[in-house]
């Protein structure tokens, strides 16, 4: 039993949601009780979808418990047959269901439907979404692809965009863009916007383009052993990533790589001098493995950033996660427990966060800006506008999401120049996000309790976090005059400096003594 | 069935269906149950799936660390019971050394809580003993396989009621959480009418006094609250039947019914309303222009829907074509169903996919559906109101009437200001 506040990741049945929502003519029968319905708004509210998502919940209830619940199956799967007519079944249960072992697969193999029933297993209690939907897409495709002929002119699939991803829906057209330009089609984009009768197709690509390994990379791997398709391993977000990616696919293909990359700006604005503000900022990196690794390359070598920390939620990807932190320099984050990731943040205090919309709340709690790299996915992360994350327009797109959070430049001078101006002050934050600015923590002493707001400054002096040192009123009054975006390290700095040497008391003497030792 | 034509809904017959339910579980109305009670931690035991609903459900995250979470069974638990009441303990003590400020733990159940039966009961009885008397721990089911969305705050407050001190003084118990401020209006009024020893299930602290007894009467304010009657009823207090305080005849009847059993003046009881009811009647026929001759299609959602069905058809001059409803109390909504005239089909439970065939059909002018199901209809060509909101809302009582048309008419102004297809 573990207590969890919130959770990166739904249950593995919402992982296979997200597959047959993303499809057309596939119909998902779950046996599940009354309530797991919730799971429709997912897809009609935050990605504002017109449709319902084709699934079919038993709906059992307590009195029907060990009275006729595999009956109650049989009825709602004939009945979402009769009244939806798709081309494949996929059956399943939701965790209550497992519990009562119904066999909802073995149940639906009798009925003699005249389609193809694709049975799931899921386990609840051991696996998560991203598995749920690696899983059935895999399933779906062991099922229904057979070998074919090769297309006559050099083609692939592009694998692993299911509904509700982080920004699937503008990865497609960027990569099918930037494929396109090398001569290159597309098959079949699954399993967002397939069919199962394009299932049966995908063995006519040449290759698979991987998108997100998190949601294909078991089909992909099947395609490669039983269909002899070779499948991308770079996942092209970033400017490096997608020129990498278009040398690995030059070199399956044997084309010749052609990159037009004349609309590419990512590079160009990190070098021009406004950014110049960027350098060395340091960023705490969290999110799903494939979008958090490829958040860790721009960051340091496409916006100049510092990597204090990186990490990802799905254990799945723990070990290159792992590897590339150590090339960092790093230990990896490998958690779903979002306190253990405030916990982490809070401590490193980094000048920026790129994260989930989970970090986004941390963020906004430690008054750190944060941009959002990665799902889960919250109604924001479906702009009206075309906003890929991969390719080269991805990478612009990357640089403006990123810095927006940010003071500017020369506002982060005059921010600190002009601290008193009753307008233009940290308190009022960045001066392109309206008023809401965030007011620094009075005490570093503990979190507040519960949704308490923190107890106002007292008088006296300030007891730092370990509770042993104190500040002096007048270098608290002085740690107030550094700007907010770098006050929480100058306090932390100070604290360190100030317990390494046994200092008791913090006056402005020690938090200047402190600025110099930690000057670089 | 009586002869002659049926004057009221209070006699019509109900359509009763089974099949998918696009609803919520009752875990759902610890969203709100736990803003109420301050000092209350909910605790659900159960999956993954249920911390995602909650999550999901409420929309937003809550900028805080919120007074509920999860303790996720995993395939251990599952194995062997002694293990999963040790896991628990384990996992309580961590949590109530962490929050000190928690002095009422509610263990809710789930659907694969009830199904491996695994014992609540005796993990709050344990509990309470080991912190009494620091910390109180109740026990209810939030259950989808045994509750509906707002059945849940029912199943929390009836829980509640056996340890509720007992009284043989006179008492207004006022049962529903309410809105703060829609609670402070109400106390306003009962005050005014001169009407004494006034509490509130559930108080929004431990420490508030909340007593019962064979002297108590008690009203409710949601409609929802069946077992907690029932379980009121035990203790021996008496139910004031009336119709739910929505709009400002719904207002009025409820507080009549209580004036009336406290023999308060009815002179006073005129004067005490004129005015917030002359406020209530103004604001709700600004909105009631925009909703007058329409028609409206409820989708079950919150049970809510009865008395809601009342108010747009009598205040706001709404033709109500199908009024479904999770469950009908018609001891608790009957006072509303006598209000209502016969015509529009009352269901009860729900086959989704035969009601959306029903409600296509009938393509109402407002159809009030859950989240899950609005999108859909608004692509069909439909104008919808999500019903949550209702439930999230303000909407009680006079001062809220005005809000609660407006919310059913907004839809509907919205749809006729968009110029859709303008750059044609």
């Amino acid at each position: 039993m573990k207590l969890t506040v919130w959770t990166y990741e739904g249950p593995p049945h919402v992982g296979a949601m997200r597959v047959a929502t993303g499809m057309k003519g596939l119909h998902y029968v779950l046996h599940a009780p009354q309530g797991d319905t919730y799971a429709d708004l997912l897809f009609t509210m935050i990605e504002r979808r017109d449709h319902r998502p084709p699934v079919t919940y038993t709906t059992f209830q307590a009195r029907d418990l060990g009275a006729d619940t595999a009956n109650l199956f049989k009825t709602a799967c004939q009945d979402a047959y009769d009244r939806f007519q798709p081309e494949a079944l996929i059956v399943g249960a939701s965790c209550t269901a497992e519990l009562i072992q119904d066999d909802p697969g073995g149940m639906a193999e009798t009925m003699g439907l005249p389609v193809p029933v694709i049975p799931l297993e899921l386990p609840s209690y051991q696996r998560k979404e991203n598995f749920g939907a690696d899983e059935t897409f895999f399933q779906i495709v062991k099922a229904l692809a057979k070998p074919i002929d090769r297309s006559a002119q050099i083609s692939c699939n592009l694998i692993g965009v299911t509904g509700l991803g982080f920004r699937h829906r503008d990865d497609i057209a960027e990569i099918s863009g930037l494929l396109s330009d090398m001569g290159i089609s597309v098959n079949v984009v699954a399993p967002m916007g397939s069919s199962p009768s394009d299932i049966k197709r995908l063995g006519a690509a040449h290759f698979n383009v991987l998108m997100y390994p998190e949601t294909g990379e078991m089909a992909a791997r099947w395609l490669e052993r039983e269909l002899g398709q070779p499948y991308t391993k770079i996942v092209p977000i970033g400017v490096g990533a997608t020129r990498d990616f278009i040398a690995e696919v030059a070199q399956i293909t044997g084309l010749d790589p052609v990159v037009d990359d004349s609309r590419l700006r990512l590079p160009w604005y990190s070098a021009s001098v406004d950014s110049t503000y960027l350098t060395g900022k340091r960023v705490f990196i969290f999110g799903d493995g494939t979008h958090a690794m490829a958040a860790a390359r721009i960051a340091r070598d496409e916006m100049g950033f510092e990597v204090v920390g990186m990490g990802c939620y799905n254990r799945e990807m723990a070990r290159p996660m792992r590897a590339l932190a150590k090339s960092f320099g790093l230990d990896a984050l490998i958690t779903d427990d979002y306190l253990e990731v405030e916990q982490q943040i809070e401590a490193l205090a980094p000048e920026m966060i790129l994260g989930t919309q989970m970090e986004r709340h941390i963020g906004k709690r430690l008054g750190i800006p944060c941009a959002v790299i990665s799902a889960p996915v919250h109604v924001q992360d479906f702009p009206a506008r075309y906003s890929p994350q991969m390719g080269f327009e991805g990478a612009n797109v990357i640089f403006d999401t990123w810095v927006h959070p940010l003071v500017m430049g020369l506002e982060e001078h005059l921010l600190h120049m002009f601290r008193d101006d009753f307008e233009f002050n940290d308190a009022a934050g960045a001066s392109h996000h309206g008023g809401h600015g965030v007011a620094d923590k009075p005490q570093s002493t503990s979190r507040a309790v519960g949704d308490s707001q923190p107890a106002a400054v007292e008088a006296g002096a300030v007891h730092a976090a370990d509770t042993q040192t104190i500040w002096l009123i007048e270098a608290e009054k002085e740690l107030k005059k550094i700007p907010f975006f770098v006050r929480g390290k100058a306090r932390r700095n100070t604290e360190t400096y100030a317990a390494s040497r046994g200092v008791q008391e913090i006056s402005i003497d020690t938090l200047y003594e402190a600025k110099a030792h930690y000057a670089q | 069935m009586p002869d002659g034509p049926i004057q009221s809904c209070r006699d019509a017959p109900i359509l009763k269906e089974r099949g998918q339910r696009e609803v919520f579980c009752g875990l759902t109305s610890i969203i709100w149950l736990h803003r109420k009670m301050q000092d209350a931690f909910f605790l659900v035991v159960g999956s993954r799936t249920c911390a995602h609903l909650l999550q999901s459900a409420a929309g937003v995250m809550i900028f805080a660390e919120p007074r509920f979470g999860t303790a996720i069974l995993e395939e251990t638990d599952l194995a062997g019971m002694a293990d999963a009441q040790d896991e628990l303990d384990r996992e309580v003590n961590r949590l109530l050394s962490r929050r000190p400020d928690i002095k009422q733990l509610f263990l809710v159940g789930s659907c694969p809580s009830e199904v491996i039966k695994l014992d609540l009961a005796k993990a709050a009885e344990r509990l309470t003993q080991k912190f009494a008397p620091s910390v109180r721990v109740i026990n209810f089911s939030g259950s989808g396989i045994e509750t509906t969305f707002t059945q849940g705050e029912d199943a929390c407050l009836a829980a509640m009621v056996p340890v509720l001190e007992q009284t043989d003084q006179r008492e207004l118990l006022v049962v529903g959480a309410l809105p703060d401020v829609v609670e402070d209006q109400m106390r306003g009024l009962l005050s005014a009418l001169g009407i004494q020893n006034v509490s509130v299930l559930p108080a929004s602290t431990v420490n508030q006094r909340v007593c019962v007894g064979e002297n108590t009467v008690f009203a409710l304010t949601q409609p929802f609250l069946g077992d907690t009657h029932a379980e009121l009823e035990r203790r021996g207090a008496r139910h004031l039947p009336a119709p739910f305080p929505f709009g400002a005849e719904g207002t009025t009847a409820w507080l009549r019914v209580i004036a009336t059993e406290f023999g308060v003046d009815p002179a006073l009881f005129e004067q005490v309303i004129a005015a917030p009811k002359a406020r209530a009647e103004k604001a709700v026929s600004q909105a009631a222009a925009q909703l007058s001759g329409k028609t409206v299609f409820f989708f079950p959602d919150s049970q809510l829907e009865i008395p809601l069905a009342r108010f747009l058809t009598r205040e706001c001059g709404m033709r109500a074509i199908e009024v479904g409803a999770p469950y009908i109390h018609k001891s608790l909504v009957g006072p509303d169903l006598d209000l209502m005239e016969a015509g529009p089909i009352l269901s009860e439970g729900q086959d989704v996919d035969l009601q959306l065939d029903r409600a296509l059909e009938a393509r109402a002018d407002l159809t009030v559906c859950g989240l899950g199901l609005a999108n859909p209809l608004e692509a069909e060509g439909l104008t919808t109101k999500w019903a949550i909101e209702l439930v999230f809302t303000p909407v009680h009582f006079y001062e809220q009437a005005g809000d609660l048309a407006g919310l059913f008419s907004r839809p509907l102004r919205r749809r006729a200001i968009l110029r859709r297809e303008a750059a044609e």
